[in-house]
């Protein structure tokens, strides 16, 4: 799933997985800290997968 | 030697004449050049029609889906993996198939020879002796079929089918992964930034017209409905913005992950010329490499993304 979302140009910053029990949620802030901050050190700001056209039925 | 289609036909006139098959799936002169299309031949007379040569890339596995009766269908290296997936997802049955096993010398790239010609091309040559002649109005020209193959062809490590009950010509000799790199244009997407990479498959769907031909010529693609036309939930829309068409595009090459022959049908489909390939071909690379796999070498295995194993490799994950 990762390389192939890379391979079309999303950089790895933006792209995390993690596997969280529900009854983890130290674990769940400290991995969305991370994940912002990553996303966030980007130089590249330019929105992915963003839609600009109406939506048609 | 007797050329490859009086082999065929005259095998797929004892089938039919012995009742082993109630039909035989092969190729026909199609209503343009270049694009001979899928034939079912259900008597003898009808036999007469099949041709081949180096414009049937069309997948016929793409024909078999959830058929009942008993096929006889011919299979190149790439068709028959395609046909042994399908018996794997259990889409066929074995016992139902008589496949008439065809070494494969590759099929030529459409838009490439279309590119080449001064004009519309009118008919097409396949000399049989490694060369190709298109002719059209006011003009006639010879081209070495080597430089027109079809890139998946001219990278393709399995030309022999790997399953067949009988074949209709010789074995032909395979080429090497040390020979030629069947990744060589992976590697060079690979290589670029994230922002080369995103302008790249921005650049390469940009003519598309969703017209979904390269997911119907799919023999992978037979989901009854179909991700991208089920409205309720409307997972995909169906415009072509861009996010849209690059969202129709990953998620059929992830559909197709571990499954993919490489078999070049989507692409020789696409009215427009679009190499899809680049997506799925990525997703073969990583199978060979995360899980030493390649689709439809047997009837047995069963494919990665569908099993588990303890040391599936999961580096991605934190
Ligand atoms: S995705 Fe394309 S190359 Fe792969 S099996 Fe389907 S039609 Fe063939
Ligand atoms: S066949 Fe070509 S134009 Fe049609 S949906 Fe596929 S890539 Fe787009």
């Amino acid at each position: 799933m990762k390389n192939l979302l890379e391979h079309m140009g999303i950089e790895p910053e933006r792209l995390h997985f993690s596997w969280i029990s529900s009854a983890e949620s130290t674990k769940f802030v400290d991995v969305a800290t991370k994940v912002t901050e990553a996303a966030k050190s980007l130089e590249n700001k330019e929105k992915k997968f963003v839609k600009t056209k109406p939506k048609v039925a | 030697m007797k050329s490859y289609t009086d082999n065929i036909k005259e095998i797929s006139k004892r089938l039919l004449k012995e009742d082993k098959v109630d039909m035989v799936i092969g190729y026909r002169t199609g209503s343009v050049p270049l694009m001979h299309q899928p034939f079912f031949a259900q008597n003898q007379e009808e036999v007469d029609e099949f041709v081949w040569d180096s414009n049937c890339g069309l997948n016929l596995a793409n024909y078999i889906t959830d058929r009942t009766e008993r096929i006889g269908i011919l299979a190149t290296g790439c068709n028959s993996r395609n046909i042994a997936v399908h018996i794997v997802e259990g889409k066929i049955k074995r016992e139902q198939l008589y496949i008439i096993g065809i070494p494969c010398k590759g099929m030529v790239d459409r838009h490439k020879l279309s590119a080449m010609a001064d004009g519309d091309i009118t008919s097409v040559e396949d000399e049989n002796n490694g060369s190709i002649t298109i002719t059209g109005q006011n003009f006639s020209k010879t081209v070495d079929k080597a430089e027109v193959l079809q890139e998946n062809c001219s990278v393709c490590v399995h030309r022999n089918p790997v399953i067949y009950d009988e074949l209709a010509a010789e074995e032909v000799t395979e080429q090497k992964r040390d020979d030629v790199d069947p990744y060589a244009r992976v590697k060079e997407i690979e290589a670029l930034s994230p922002e080369e990479k995103w302008a790249h498959f921005d650049d390469l769907l940009s003519d598309c017209i969703r017209c979904y031909a390269c997911r119907n010529a799919c023999p992978l693609c037979y989901c009854p409905l179909c991700f991208v036309d089920e409205s309720n939930p409307q997972w995909v829309g169906k415009s072509i913005d861009h996010t849209d068409v690059r969202t129709f595009h990953f998620l059929r090459a992830y559909h197709c992950a571990g499954r993919c022959t490489d078999c070049g049908a989507c692409v020789r489909s696409c009215p427009v010329g679009i190499n899809v390939r680049d997506f799925t071909k990525k997703l073969e690379k990583d199978c060979l490499e995360l899980f030493d796999w390649e689709a439809g070498l047997n009837t047995e295995q069963r494919p990665p993304l569908d099993t588990y194993r303890p040391d599936d490799p999961e580096e991605f994950i934190k």
